[in-house]
């Protein structure tokens, strides 16, 4: 079982809708938040998504193709 | 008693022992190394600082180390210049440059690095990792040559040459990497977690960022152990200058320093990747991440760790983020090189432009103290400025054609005059 932390931020048109909910029906990963903040311009929010390594690349895959930022938790990690 | 508390969770509070973790198991946010001040309180004076190595390491008693063995990379204790000539043009009287453009890699990578490869080694990490485009690959690899560890360190395939070699000649594992920059940065995330390698700013990221808190010990000790009323930064993850804020008010609670620092902290970003100053100017905490698209590479970080903590610091200040152009860089870089005579890389022409509109916009008073800090040397990105220098006078090898052209260029001088 793999996890990966990301952190998800959402374009305004997509804010109100539940797509870490759509994420966990669509794929077999398990959804774990641990921070969120979601303002009238923006959202994001710090999740573990749980699951088969391979399963868990489909669905960030799919968060990617519904207009959600996907980064490592660190942030950027490349440094100058 | 202990100088270290421990790691603590810069979100929730949570507090855990000095390992080689980053982030907080509950919340996942960042963790910071803690101190117990008072512990630190008798051990530190202006003195024993003064007989110390000429070296970041004479802060010794304020940084993540106990009694494990230093690498010493002779990093820190940069001049602090007092920029007459610059300060002049900008109608500022007490103008410093801290040009930490000489330091063993050329950059102020040098001093977190230092920390970071300490603590690798001391924790019993054989490798020493970093995912760079530049400054901290140089910094990673040298520390690692200098303290026998191996060094693998990840860059984008399309780096500048130049930039290649100045990682290459110190001989890490040097891995190039095809991809976009969120590639490169998933896969490093991935690697760090798989190989068990300590990554300097990743793992190890909470002592690495400790050392960013020596500009500003030293700065304040070149000063006569007073604090600037200006501290101007080039900005990219955010984590520098969340330090030298730190480090500043630390001084203050060990009894370094008299007066509680009232430093206006700014942040400098260059137009084309400046997510922290757009958040300052769309007046909120929540920073958006950017695509970077600037010359100033060594700041053009889209997603900053620390954008939050950054604005934070600057409310908490009275300070302000501003960015430039990338002309504006380039005429940064110029104007210190061509008043101060010091070459800095496009970082610093960051910092020397956002002093240059801070001064003209009458927010800095003629006789306020102004530190601007310049992070790396300018031969790291001699493209940035290379066609923008006047020619050199090409001459046959006489006296006549010499004279000549002297004359031709006094008579431009005077009618330019």
């Amino acid at each position: 079982m793999a996890k990966q932390r990301v952190k998800f931020t959402f374009p305004p048109e997509r804010i109100t809708q539940p797509l870490i909910y759509n994420m966990g029906r669509q794929f077999d990963v398990v959804t774990n938040i641990r921070r969120a903040n979601v303002t009238r311009d923006r959202g994001w929010v710090i999740l573990e998504i749980s699951g088969e390594t391979a399963e868990i690349e489909r669905a960030v895959e799919w968060a990617l193709n519904q207009g959600v930022r996907v980064d490592p938790i660190e942030g950027d990690i490349v440094a100058g | 008693m202990s100088r270290l508390r421990g790691l603590q969770c810069r979100e929730c509070g949570h507090l855990y022992g000095l390992l080689p973790i980053h982030v907080c198991e509950l919340c996942f946010g960042p963790l910071e190394v803690a101190y117990d001040y008072d512990a630190i309180r008798p051990l530190v004076s202006r003195e024993a600082i003064a007989a110390g190595p000429q070296t970041i390491w004479r802060y010794r008693a304020l940084l993540p180390v106990e009694d494990e063995p230093i690498i010493e990379t002779y990093a820190g204790c940069t001049p602090l210049v007092k920029a007459d000539n610059l300060g002049r043009l900008l109608g500022l009287n007490q103008l410093y440059v801290k040009n930490d453009t000489v330091n063993p890699t050329f950059s102020f990578k040098d001093r977190p690095v230092a920390i970071a490869g300490t603590k690798a080694r001391a924790f019993g990490f054989d490798t020493f990792a970093c995912a760079s485009t530049g400054n901290l690959a140089a910094a990673v690899a040298a520390c690692g040559a200098r303290a026998g560890m191996r060094a693998v360190v990840f860059i984008p395939a399309d780096l500048e040459p130049s930039k290649v070699t100045n990682i290459g000649i110190y001989d890490p594992t040097l891995v190039a990497v095809h991809g976009n920059y969120d590639d490169v940065n998933r896969l490093c995330s991935e690697i760090a977690d798989k190989y068990g390698w300590a990554f300097a700013n990743i793992n190890v990221r909470p002592y690495y960022a400790e050392g960013s808190k020596t500009l500003a010990y030293e700065v304040a000790e070149q000063l006569g152990w007073r604090t600037p009323d200006h501290a101007i930064v080039p900005t990219g993850s955010g984590s520098m200058f969340t330090k030298i804020w730190k480090g500043f008010q630390e001084l203050h609670r060990v009894g370094l320093v008299d007066e509680a620092p009232r430093t206006r902290m700014t942040v400098a970003q260059a137009t084309g990747c400046a997510p922290v100053v757009d958040a300052f100017d769309r007046r909120t905490l929540n920073v958006a991440p950017v695509k970077p698209d600037t010359i100033a590479k060594s700041l053009a970080i889209g997603n900053p760790a620390d954008g939050y903590y950054s604005l934070k610091v600057i409310k908490e200040t009275g300070g302000w983020a501003v960015s430039v152009t990338d002309a504006e860089v380039v005429e940064g870089i110029k104007l210190l090189a061509q008043t101060e005579g010091i070459f800095a890389e496009t970082a610093g022409g960051v910092s020397v432009a956002v002093a240059r509109k801070l001064a003209e916009s009458g927010r800095i008073a003629p006789d306020e103290t102004v530190v601007v800090y310049v992070t790396g040397n300018g031969l790291k990105t001699p493209e940035a400025v290379a066609d923008r220098l006047a020619p050199p006078i090409t001459i046959a090898a006489t006296m006549e054609a010499f004279e000549a052209a002297l004359a031709v260029d006094q008579r431009g001088a005077a009618a330019v005059a």
